[in-house]
């Protein structure tokens, strides 16, 4: 739409309403990013927290269960050995059919967790045993497992390779016979004990794995690395409290990805058991609930952003429309107001001017009756006399004219309105026109519509805008005659009559003024500038819009819209616009 | 007898006085007053006046009330209303009130002449029929 384009060229280029409309775009930002941000940060956080939480407490259980079982399976197989070295002597133990019997036994209720047995005395030396691997009469002396073992009254060694070369761990029982130490001991089969902490496995990283004190694994991890003893030594110190045995920590791992380490003390605090898992793994849930959240806060974001940015640019130009309506709106009722004044003032004047003038001519009148006395009317210059005195007469009555005019215009003859044919009164205006525009060459053409509403208004005030408006065609038309052609024609509830005629138009510059007071741009003594005005105010009062359209050298036209009822002009789609001095491009050029 | 015996009412003195000089050119005897109450007052003093020539727009008792007083007390004198306004309300309140017409200023003088002799002529017609009624009464009651 034109309108549009005007008023997006307007704000765009005007300061007040580009600041307006900044104002506004950062007001919708802030206002509903705010409430977004915190709702999201709230959410995400408690989210997280709790989801930090709740891994933690699976992981947890799952370690703490994992402990259980691994002490218990120690503790148990510890008991099996402590019940056959209590509940057997030395001798019968000793003797290694016997032991091999006891061996099958354990093997046939425990499975193969017990990969052979020995008896040890105290110098180091196996004395009988029964298992797998050559290994009788092996000396223990110098192992470390067995100068541990001699001390107390049970033992689990750590993981080893030992003399069969394989990686293995001890149980040890102790007893005595004859006032000497021995030692029955039992091999755990690495790879039944392994299957504990393998299982352990969540997700792509998570894993367990056992570590002695000194930093070694004490079970075959999933991932081989290094485990650095200053990594893992602070577990085996309680100075952090653990829950229920569990300490859960996060920090880097060996390849310094962020990772949570789950650790809980086993066999009597000298194994640790470790679940490791990277952090990314462990909360990917999280993750991807973050990503989520992330999208769709970019995306509601993008969209706030759009939204605000659409919306401030309609309603600043909603708001601009209204502004520019409402300059229009104040002008008219300038324009009306500088009317009204100029009416007070016209009033003022033609009174004060009326009384002088009427001393005037009644002088030039007793001037006039003396002239007549008898030796008067010798003077030779008596036709001069005459004439001069006539002369301030004509001009009297001129002066008397103009006052009638200005005081027409401020207060109108008879001003009260009826409810008639405009068409009749167009007629009868066109035949009291009709022996003028026969001397001007012009010819007047009517086309009136027959079915016309009867309009509200004051006779004597329409006969003069029509009067008005025809003679000024006339004036403007009096050189080359023309045509001028009157159309009148009802449009929703409104009456339109249209005054064409093809003179030579009205300049530009002339367009603004035409229905001024006082405007004219006809020779001094010719025109008062007051026949526009006086149409334009008539107009005005009865609620009723005039406005003129005009190109040079093609013609004017005018057109006077007037309400049917209630005194208001309905709305039209094609309505003339409000204010005529300022409506159309160019005007008439014939003076009001 | 003159034409007429008229008292002009204005309080443009130089327009009083010229005035009344060419209406006495006129034969007509004129009597002025440069104010309403002044007119009163010469008309209670003098029953010679036949129309008044009454300006609409004085200072201080104006002509629409100096007219509602005359049509008051002396209802047989002619008021004819002289107006600088071109307005037709006070016109019309002037007529309503009882002037005989009404001219605007500056007004011609053959005009206003012809005015003054239609007031003076229906005034004497009013007098003549009073008159006549008056001598019916009395005949009526002679009889």
């Amino acid at each position: 739409m034109d309108t549009n384009m005007i008023n997006t060229a307007f704000i765009n280029t005007s300061p007040y309403y580009r600041a307006l409309t900044r104002k506004m775009v950062l007001i919708v930002i802030v206002v509903s990013f705010t409430p977004m941000i915190l709702v999201t940060g709230i959410i995400l956080r408690h989210f997280s927290v709790s989801h930090h939480e709740k891994v933690y407490a699976h992981l947890g259980e799952l370690v703490q269960k994992h402990k259980q079982n691994i002490d218990n399976f120690l503790q148990e197989k510890l008991n099996d050995i402590m019940f056959l070295a209590d509940a057997f002597s030395y001798s019968q133990l000793s003797d290694e059919s016997f032991l091999n019997r006891q061996l099958v036994a354990l093997r046939r209720n425990f499975g193969t967790v017990f990969v052979d047995l020995g008896v040890v005395e105290d110098s180091g030396r196996q004395v009988a045993y029964a298992g797998p691997f050559k290994l009788e009469k092996a000396n223990y002396a110098d192992s470390q497992w067995f100068e541990q073992a001699l001390k107390r009254r049970t033992y689990i060694s750590d993981v080893f390779l030992g003399l069969r070369g394989m990686p293995h761990f001890i149980i040890a029982a102790r007893n005595r016979f004859a006032e000497k130490p021995w030692i029955l001991r039992a091999t755990i089969d690495f790879v039944s004990f392994n299957n504990l902490v393998e299982n352990v496995r969540i997700g792509e990283t998570g894993f367990a794995y056992i570590l002695n004190k000194a930093g070694r694994f004490q079970t075959k991890p999933l991932v081989e690395f290094s485990p650095q003893k200053g990594c893992y030594g602070h577990f085996f110190s309680c100075e952090e409290p653990a829950v229920k045995g569990i300490r859960i920590t996060e920090r880097q791992d060996e390849s310094r990805r962020k990772s949570i380490y789950v650790t809980a003390l086993l066999k009597n605090d000298d194994w640790l058991l470790v679940y490791k898992q990277v952090s990314a793994d462990a909360f990917s849930d999280l993750r991807n609930t973050q990503h989520i959240a992330v999208v769709i806060f970019i995306v509601g974001g993008l969209a706030i952003i759009a939204m605000a940015f659409w919306m401030s640019k309609r309603m600043v130009e909603r708001i601009a429309r209204a502004d520019k309506e409402k300059e229009m709106m104040n002008q008219q009722v300038i324009e009306t107001g500088k009317l009204a004044s100029l009416g007070e003032l016209a009033a003022g004047i033609s009174h004060e001017i009326n009384n002088p003038v009427a001393i005037m001519v009644e002088e030039a009148g007793w001037i006039e009756d003396l002239l007549e006395e008898e030796d008067l009317k010798r003077s030779k210059n008596l036709d001069e006399f005459l004439r001069a005195l006539k002369q301030i007469n004509t001009q009297g009555k001129r002066c008397k004219e103009i006052t009638l005019k200005l005081l027409s215009f401020a207060r109108k003859t008879d001003s009260r309105a009826h409810l008639f044919q405009i068409n009749a009164l167009i007629t009868d205006v066109v035949a009291l026109s009709a022996q003028r525009a026969k001397f001007g060459k012009v010819e007047i053409e009517t086309q009136l519509s027959p079915n016309l509403p009867e309009v509200e208004a004051s006779v004597s005030e329409m006969q003069q805008v029509f009067l008005n408006l025809i003679n000024n065609a006339l004036d403007a038309m009096e050189k080359r005659g023309g045509r001028i052609k009157i159309n009148s024609y009802p449009d929703n509830g409104n009456v339109h009559i249209q005054l064409a005629d093809d003179g030579p138009g009205i300049p530009r510059s002339n367009l603004s003024r035409i229905f001024d007071p006082f405007y004219t741009t006809k020779p001094v003594g010719k025109g008062t500038g007051l026949g526009l005005s006086i149409c334009y105010g008539i107009i005005k009062k009865m609620g009723g819009e005039i406005h003129v359209k005009s190109v040079v050298d093609v013609g004017t036209t005018f057109t006077i819209s007037l309400p049917t009822e209630g005194g208001r002009l309905k709305p039209a789609a094609d309505a003339p616009v409000a204010n005529p001095p300022e409506n159309d491009t160019v005007k008439k050029g014939d003076a009001p | 007898m003159t034409l007429a015996n008229v008292l002009l009412v204005d309080d443009e003195r130089p327009f009083v006085e010229t005035m009344s000089k060419r209406l006495r050119k006129r034969d007509i005897d004129v009597c002025s007053a440069h104010s309403g109450d002044d007119a009163l007052g010469l008309l209670e003093t003098s029953n010679q006046v036949e129309v008044v020539v009454l300006d609409v727009k004085m200072p201080g008792m104006d002509g629409i009330e100096t007219l509602q007083e005359i049509r008051r007390r002396f209802p047989l004198i002619e008021v004819i209303m002289l107006t600088g306004h071109a307005t037709v309300e006070s016109a019309i309140e002037g007529m309503k009130l009882g002037a005989f017409d009404y001219l605007m200023k500056p007004c011609d003088m053959g005009h206003l002449l012809e005015k003054v002799t239609e007031a003076v002529a229906r005034k004497r017609k009013q007098e003549e029929k009073i008159i006549e009624a008056r001598i019916k009464e009395i005949t009526a009651r002679r009889a």
